[in-house]
């Protein structure tokens, strides 16, 4: 078991609105989100003394915005440069930097214009130097376009089908019907999933998430302080951010990958569980990364879930849904709430382990599971009430 | 008409790899201290940590290993007239991965392991795509 094991506390969230054209500054919702996990937490930015956040060269610098809330002395600043995969690691270095006494108070947040400014999804460097030299002159540009291919190799490994990919779409979807902030609200159908049109074989349109405009924040801080603050604490139970051999030269680049039936889960489960000290059955809510549906599938079974390939009957047969086994995503998810690239998966978990889901809340949720990553990297996260 | 799509910009452990492609063969890396093959090209043998490197001639023989059916174009202006087109992973004989287009099928004739074979395509003066097309049963 990990030797910092429920040392650690989340003890603020805080998050903006989620929409299409935030009319605001990337600026302004990074520090509205943090300002606000600041309230939730009832501590003042005159003692945070850290910040820590995570980008795609879209996001402002973590200075900007600790000189907006007038943190008066920033003694560990760090922008991590990362997609999804980076959305838990955040939360493990502020873990670290409290721990070396480079910090007490650490801020975490991610923020981004993902729709109305730089929108991640829609494209990628089109001047092909570097590793891209060896993939966009054949057209393969995109995000959806470069997992599709890691979808289809699920497909053919273990006779994945588009109903299995369309059970998370859908189950997802009736969380998001349950949750106020979330950006796709109206039901769907399985008939609604299949009927819709394909944007990059073999994904169809709802397989492939939001794109948004918004912010989420946490607050870290020791447990030991962490008992004097307004909320119930959630205690950082283990962590783990990896991948396997051969991640590549960027988030896209998989050429060397072994095999792309599986991702990166099954390479920090140990890890992750061992820190823990925990397991798969011990998790009351769990909220996985979902950029795409397929990559709940993996995670599934790279986490031990379900066997190595069964993720498609797994969710098939409502182990995911809100009254099932494991509940999954219940705010929606990226899929259906939006895409704050995997930090309001975290914003959700600390909800539900507080109690103050509403309507959407797991009874009883004592741990909860946050993931993120989809691809060669990822990181993941077991918080505990 | 100017070529509109992403054209690759060779560097220096690259620009053999392109230079074959423009004369029509599919150079890959094999290192000379342990006779692993790769791509793409790089300064390092992953397997012995080893600079020393052959070039040689593949096959052009491969099969392919994940394919996607691009429907959607992005940049629109720039895939519309292509769609649907076929962007594939495929295995080389030598072992290594390569991403490319499958042509000279239709994208539903496209199977997992199904065997292929290099097409050069020659897209402007310095650069030739390294393309693939099925084997014909009869050839195989």
């Amino acid at each position: 078991m990990w030797s910092l094991r429920d040392k650690y506390c989340i003890v603020g969230i805080g998050s903006t609105e989620f929409s299409k054209a935030s009319g605001r500054t990337v600026l302004d919702l990074a520090s509205s989100a943090c300002q606000a996990a600041l309230d939730d937490a009832g501590v003042s930015a005159t003692e945070v003394d850290g910040i820590v956040s995570f980008h795609f060269g879209d996001s402002v610098p973590a200075i900007a915005v600790a000189t907006q809330l007038g943190v008066p002395a920033v003694r560990y600043a760090v922008d991590t440069a990362g997609g999804g995969n980076a959305a838990n690691l955040i939360v493990l270095q502020a873990v670290a930097a409290i721990e070396a006494g480079l910090a007490d108070t650490v801020l975490c947040y991610r923020a981004m214009n993902g729709r109305s400014g730089f929108r991640l999804g829609g494209g990628r460097d089109m001047s092909a130097h570097g590793i891209t030299q060896y993939t966009a002159p054949f057209g393969w540009i995109t995000y959806p376009q470069a997992m599709a291919m890691w979808c289809r190799r699920h497909m053919i490994e273990y006779g994945t089908t588009a109903e299995q990919l369309g059970h998370v779409a859908v189950t997802t979807r009736a969380n998001a019907v349950l949750n106020e902030r979330a950006m796709q609200r109206q039901p769907m159908t399985m008939d609604d999933y299949m009927a819709a049109r394909f944007i990059v074989e073999p994904f169809r349109l709802y397989d492939i998430c939001l794109e948004s405009d918004g912010a989420c924040a946490v607050l870290v801080t020791r447990a030991d302080r962490a008992r004097d603050l307004r909320h119930r604490p959630v205690h950082i139970m283990g962590g783990a951010y990896g991948g396997g051999p051969n991640q590549g030269e960027d988030l896209f680049d998989a050429l060397r990958w072994p095999d792309h039936s599986h991702n990166y889960a099954r390479y920090i489960a140990d890890d992750l569980w061992g820190k823990a000290g925990v397991g798969p059955a011990d998790v009351d809510v769990a909220e996985i990364y979902d950029c795409f549906t397929y990559s709940v599938l993996m995670q599934l079974e790279g986490l031990g879930f379900c066997k190595e390939g069964e993720g498609g009957p797994f969710v098939a047969a409502g182990n995911i849904a809100r009254d099932g086994p494991l509940p999954v995503n219940t705010h929606g998810g990226l899929l259906s709430e939006a895409y704050i690239h995997g930090f309001n998966h975290v914003i959700e978990a600390v909800s539900q382990l507080r109690g103050h889901a509403g309507v959407r809340q797991v009874p009883d949720a004592e741990i909860a599971l946050t993931t993120a990553g989809a691809m060669t990297c990822g990181s993941a996260m077991v918080l505990r009430r | 008409m100017t070529y509109a799509k992403p054209l690759p910009v060779p560097d220096p452990d690259s620009a053999h790899f392109w230079a074959g492609c423009r004369s029509h063969r599919l150079l890959i890396q094999r290192c000379h201290a342990c006779g692993t093959h790769r791509f793409p090209a790089g300064p390092f043998c992953p397997a012995c940590r080893s600079r020393d490197t052959d070039w040689i001639e593949a096959s052009g023989r491969a099969t392919v290993f994940s394919w996607i059916v691009v429907r959607h174009p992005v940049p629109r202006e720039v895939y519309q007239d292509d769609v649907p087109y076929v962007v594939a992973l495929v295995t080389l004989e030598e072992g290594p991965r390569m991403a490319t287009n499958i042509v000279g099928c239709p994208p539903e004739a496209v199977t997992a392991g199904m065997p292929v074979e290099v097409v050069f395509d020659t897209v402007t003066a310095e650069i030739a795509l390294p393309r693939f097309r099925p084997i014909p049963a009869g050839a195989r």
